[in-house]
């Protein structure tokens, strides 16, 4: 292992990790239930377009849904059987809400689907022919943010360094720690095929310092692959580490820039998981149907990771796991600080499933009364985007939500760190959201009235020419009647003045001497 | 099965405000010790009077605002206003000076402005310059140190006295103030720097220690020990505390460096009067302190070099009070001119 | 004591000046006060102001001649805009006007739609589709819940309907734990 000067990102906390208990066994597997529930949804972008429909027999792993938008991932079965309802149901999702998913009736033959074929040597592909393998084979960050992975390849050229990001900070979650130790050559195959694809000279994996035994099962890998691109670094663990930004910051002190991506200034940063399924996907020409999952808490008799079916119901991950203790009072999808509570456990684990806890009343938070903020500045001390928490949340209470862009909120990585830091108990990180998803919307809503103001505009425009064409053509006519009407008149003076010429000259004739004119 | 919806982030927090009031109450507990050594019990009764009145003040506000009293008086912020208030004043102050002063700053300087968070000025500071304004003899009558004072042997009220003095306001027959009190260290330095003395003749007299005024130097010696605890706690942050003693020093050394003779050396500005009180409890009262690390340097050096300046040349012989009260002052402008750079964003 | 009082004064002074400062140093020119504010406004087009639009209600408040609050599409958030562009205080939706309601968008149900076109010459933003005897519907992306075609219709067949919640536009919910410094 190579130690090079490692920097430090501004703030953050040293947790308590709480996955001990879950490290001890191997990564189990556990049978497939009688119904897999896949939502369309599963990753960041638009969701799925189904391309089955129910009574439809599907194999295990052939694509049920394809992505709708350039940023979008396929779906896949997840075991054979037959598709019995395309319809709403509730999906793993702070807002509780249900979303259109695939229903499967599985057969329990868990019969292959072989549409992708396994390739062993991939030296001979492109960037674009490996990115559409990815992409294929639904791949998305499995870290928890679960965005498409071909999408992140497409991103930028002349890149400088891979990051395969094992720096798993949360507390609870292992999954990746387990991963490390047991496939830890599946996770360098991905590396090199990320490596390939963007033609990337040199690959870090960055795993934290309180993970011994996955960083020697890496570093026996890393040996054995020979292969002088990859480099593995131990970082100290501190909350949030795992943070893409925070990594970057700390491996090569650089930032990346508010708004931008790492690509901008030449880092890629991938989750070890999906480099694993990167690897999965395009070896064995194996889509992304499962996932490993930590299933831990103090309300589960076996805390363990679990390599599971994408669509399994919870429940049935935790009867896996021993079952439910006494204790059991909530429910968290993802880890303490970034996860969310989940009010029922018939939800499905999705492609962005990385723990499920199940927690006693004692190991998490009490409800405790909100005090007023005490502008103690913890909040700034521990916030690792280096923003003032306490302006952030000053306007945010009191709903003034325009000024919170010049404090920079949509910086704010939601980490939770202020929120943990703060003696008064302000659910900071919540009003982030609020704040955010609120400006959002009236950014939205700004757009909409721009177009409706636009297209009033337009229709009123065009009702005035109407208007003033009828106007105007009403106008033309008048003025040709006036116009006839004045010829009449014109014609009439000649004949007028004729005639005028004609008596004049009969009077002359009659009064002048005579024979003038003949 | 259904499970109960709850709040992220799930870990339970280590802080609360009333653990943060508390830890500050355990900190000042070795300068109260040294205070009733060198200067008898007196402050424990004011202590006891100012917290009474500052709670039930604050009680009887928080009821006039239809405000949930419990969270509130737990939190423990009142007794710190008022324990801080009692450390100003001298041992023997009557109760009902104690307590108008402990009312004002719960009153007028916390719960008019909406109570704990919103009060721009630190409430114990406004307190105590209300009362130094009203009754500015009682404030600057300080009994004679008890230990060691050589020649001149201290006469010293026993602890029933000072109580019936707390009470009544009345010394015990056969006592006069003369015998019983003299000046500060400050305000001693300060009249005989007037009469042309210098600071070598002023410090050899009896009122003064190594370094410092006698007996004052060890409470301060003290104080700064339960500043240090509160910053290994991290219950305050390190900026304020070292800007403000390097505000108060830096100037103070170059004047002593330029003129020995009428100015004192830096370490008599620390351990004499409040320096390190202000520093470590007083100016890192949170709510009416800056925020930002930044800021919090320019707020801190702002009130040690205020104090340097009151001490040197002002009207009061320390200036603690007034420092803070006009620094806090200006803490909005700092704040707005402090902020620090986020992530990822240019300078 | 006198001086003391000026010196505090001064310096209360000294920073109210810098702050002051800051804002006038910082402050953005714009566009002419009128179309601020009808950029604040919805652009629903309702009428509900009792103005013939927001542009109009726009130059009415520019002029003075009409409160901040009356516009209900747009609701608190409006209202409080308008308020903070024109340095007022903002204050609750005038209660003339309507009420705060969810968005919505116009349905028609099209086997009744007779083809009349008279909720076409209604609507201020060109958001129906349909010709004359011919069956018309809604474009629902452009469609902002004004009403207007509702009466108009002789067939009864339009129906406004709430958007409906999904994940993209799901709104995280504003915390509402009680601050313990709120009512008993
Ligand atoms: S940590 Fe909480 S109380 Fe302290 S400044 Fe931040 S928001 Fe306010
Ligand atoms: S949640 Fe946002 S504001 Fe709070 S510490 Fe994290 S990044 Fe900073
Ligand atoms: S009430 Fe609002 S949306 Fe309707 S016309 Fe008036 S300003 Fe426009
Ligand atoms: S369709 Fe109806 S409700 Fe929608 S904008 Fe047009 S008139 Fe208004």
């Amino acid at each position: 292992m190579k130690q090079p000067g490692l920097w430090r990102f501004h703030g953050g906390l040293k947790l308590d990790a709480r996955t001990a208990r879950a490290t001890g066994d191997q990564i189990g597997t556990i049978p497939v239930p009688p119904q897999l529930v896949l939502p369309l949804s599963q990753h960041v972008g638009q969701p799925a377009e189904p391309i089955v429909v129910p009574g439809e027999r599907v194999l295990c792993g052939q694509p049920i849904a394809r992505p709708s938008g350039y940023v979008g991932a396929k779906v896949h079965a997840s075991s054979s059987g037959t598709v019995v309802e395309i319809a709403n149901h509730p999906v793993p999702h702070p807002s509780g809400l249900a979303a259109p998913c695939i229903v499967i009736e599985t057969d329990g033959l868990d019969e292959r689907w072989t549409g992708y074929e396994p390739l062993s040597d991939y030296a001979a592909l492109t960037g674009p022919e490996l990115r559409a393998r990815v992409r294929a084979a639904g791949v998305v960050g499995l870290g928890g943010a679960a965005f498409p992975t071909a999408v992140k390849l497409g991103a930028g050229s002349g890149l400088k360094l891979l990051i395969l990001n094992g720096a798993e900070c949360e507390p609870y979650i292992c999954c990746d720690e387990l991963l490390l130790r047991e496939r830890a050559a599946e996770v360098l195959a991905g590396a090199q095929i990320l490596l390939q694809a963007l033609a990337i000279p040199r690959c870090v994996i960055a795993i934290e310092n309180d993970k011994p035994l996955a960083l020697e099962a890496l570093e026996l890998a890393i040996a054995r692959a020979a292969d002088p691109r990859l480099e593995v670094v131990s970082v100290p663990a501190v909350y949030p580490e795992g943070g893409e930004r925070q990594l970057i910051k700390v491996l090569t002190g650089e930032e990346v820039p508010a708004r931008g991506l790492p690509p901008d200034i030449g880092y890629l940063c991938h989750n070890v998981g999906t480099a694993a399924a990167v690897a999965r996907a395009v070896l064995q020409g194996e889509p992304l149907i499962s996932r490993i999952v930590t299933v831990t808490g103090d309300g589960v008799a076996g805390p363990r990771n679990v390599d599971v079916r994408l669509g399994t119901p919870i429940s049935a991950l935790v009867q896996a796991c021993g079952g439910y203790t006494g204790e059991a009072a909530h429910l968290l999808m993802g880890g303490a600080m970034m996860g969310f509570p989940l009010a029922d456990d018939s939800l499905p684990v999705i492609k962005g499933t990385n723990c499920i806890v199940v927690a006693s009343r004692e190991e998490i938070r009490p409800r405790a009364p909100v005090m007023p903020c005490i502008r103690c500045g913890e909040c700034a001390e521990v916030c690792p985007a280096q923003l003032l928490p306490q302006q952030l949340y000053w306007h945010a209470r009191s709903d003034d939500l325009e000024p919170l862009d010049d404090y920079h909120l949509f910086d704010c990585i939601e980490c939770g760190c202020c929120d943990l830091a703060c003696p008064s108990q302000i659910p900071l990180t919540q009003y982030f959201r609020y704040a955010k998803t609120e400006l959002w919307a009236r950014q939205h809503d700004r757009v909409r009235s721009d177009l409706a103001r636009e297209r009033f505009e337009a229709r009123r425009d065009r009702l005035e020419a109407e208007q003033a064409a009828r106007k105007q053509r009403l106008e033309e006519k008048a003025r040709a009647a006036d116009e006839a009407r004045g010829d009449e008149q014109a014609r009439k003076a000649m004949i007028d003045a004729a005639l005028e010429r004609v008596q004049a000259r009969r009077d002359a004739g009659a009064s002048g001497p005579p024979g003038k004119d003949e | 099965m259904r499970f109960e919806l709850t709040r992220p982030p799930h870990l339970r927090p280590a802080r609360s405000v009333t653990r943060v009031m508390g830890e500050v109450l355990l900190a000042l507990v070795p300068a109260t010790i040294a205070w009733v050594w060198f200067f008898g019990p007196g402050i424990l009764y004011n202590m006891a009077v100012a917290t009474l009145v500052a709670v039930a003040c604050e009680a009887g506000a928080l009821r006039l605002r239809d405000r949930a009293l419990h969270p509130h008086l737990a939190d423990l912020s009142a007794v710190v206003t008022a324990v801080l208030l009692a450390f100003c004043l001298p041992p023997l102050t009557p109760w009902w000076i104690t307590a108008t002063g402990a009312a004002f700053a719960i009153l007028f300087a916390k719960q008019l402005y909406g109570g704990l968070g919103y009060n721009p000025f630190n409430p114990a500071m406004a307190g105590y310059v209300v009362l130094l304004i009203s009754f500015p003899e009682q404030l600057t009558r300080w009994p004679w140190p008890q230990a060691g004072l050589g020649e001149i042997t201290p006469v010293a009220l026993g602890a029933w006295e000072t109580l019936r003095f707390t009470l009544t306001g009345a010394l015990p027959a056969g006592v006069s103030w003369d015998a019983l009190s003299g000046a500060t260290p400050l305000d001693d330095l300060r009249t005989r720097l007037s009469l042309a003395a210098t600071v070598e003749q002023v410090r050899a007299g009896p009122l003064y220690g190594l370094v410092g005024g006698r007996g004052w130097e060890w409470i301060a010696l003290w104080t700064g020990v339960g500043g240090l605890y509160l910053l290994w706690r991290r219950v305050i942050r390190w900026q304020i505390p070292l800007a403000v003693i390097a505000g108060l020093c830096l100037p103070a050394t170059l004047a002593w460096l330029l003129a020995p003779a009428t100015f004192p050396p830096p370490t008599f500005h620390l351990f004499s009067g409040a320096a390190l009180l202000c520093a470590f409890f007083i100016a890192t009262d949170p709510v009416s302190a800056a925020t930002s690390p930044a800021g919090r340097l320019v707020y801190g050096f702002g009130i040690g070099a205020l104090i340097f300046i009151i001490r040197s040349w002002g009207g009061y012989p320390d200036g603690v009070a007034f420092a803070v009260l006009l620094l806090n002052m200006a803490v909005p402008a700092i704040d707005h001119f402090t902020r620090p750079r986020t992530y990822g964003h240019a300078g | 004591m006198i001086a003391a009082v000026a010196v505090i004064a001064g310096i209360a002074l000294l920073f109210g000046l810098a702050l002051g400062f800051a804002a006038v140093r910082f402050r953005t020119e714009g566009d002419p006060v009128v179309d601020r504010i009808d950029a604040l406004l919805p652009q629903t087009q309702c009428g509900q102001c009792s103005f013939a639009g927001c542009r109009p209600y726009a130059e009415a408040i520019a002029a003075g001649t009409a409160d901040i609050n009356r516009c209900p599409p747009g609701g608190e958030a409006t209202i409080r805009a308008l308020a903070d562009l024109l340095e007022r205080d903002p204050k609750p939706l005038d209660p003339e006007s309507g009420e705060i309601k969810p968005r919505t968008v116009a349905v028609i149900d099209e086997p009744l739609c007779i083809g009349c076109t008279l909720c076409i010459q209604a609507c201020p933003v060109d958001a129906i589709l349909g010709a004359g005897k011919q069956m018309h519907t809604v474009i629902a992306s452009e469609c902002t819940g004004c009403e207007l075609c509702v009466a108009p219709c002789p067939v009864d067949c339009i129906a406004m309907v709430e958007e409906p919640v999904t994940l993209k536009t799901w709104k995280w919910p504003r915390p509402a734990e009680p601050l313990a410094a709120e009512r008993r």
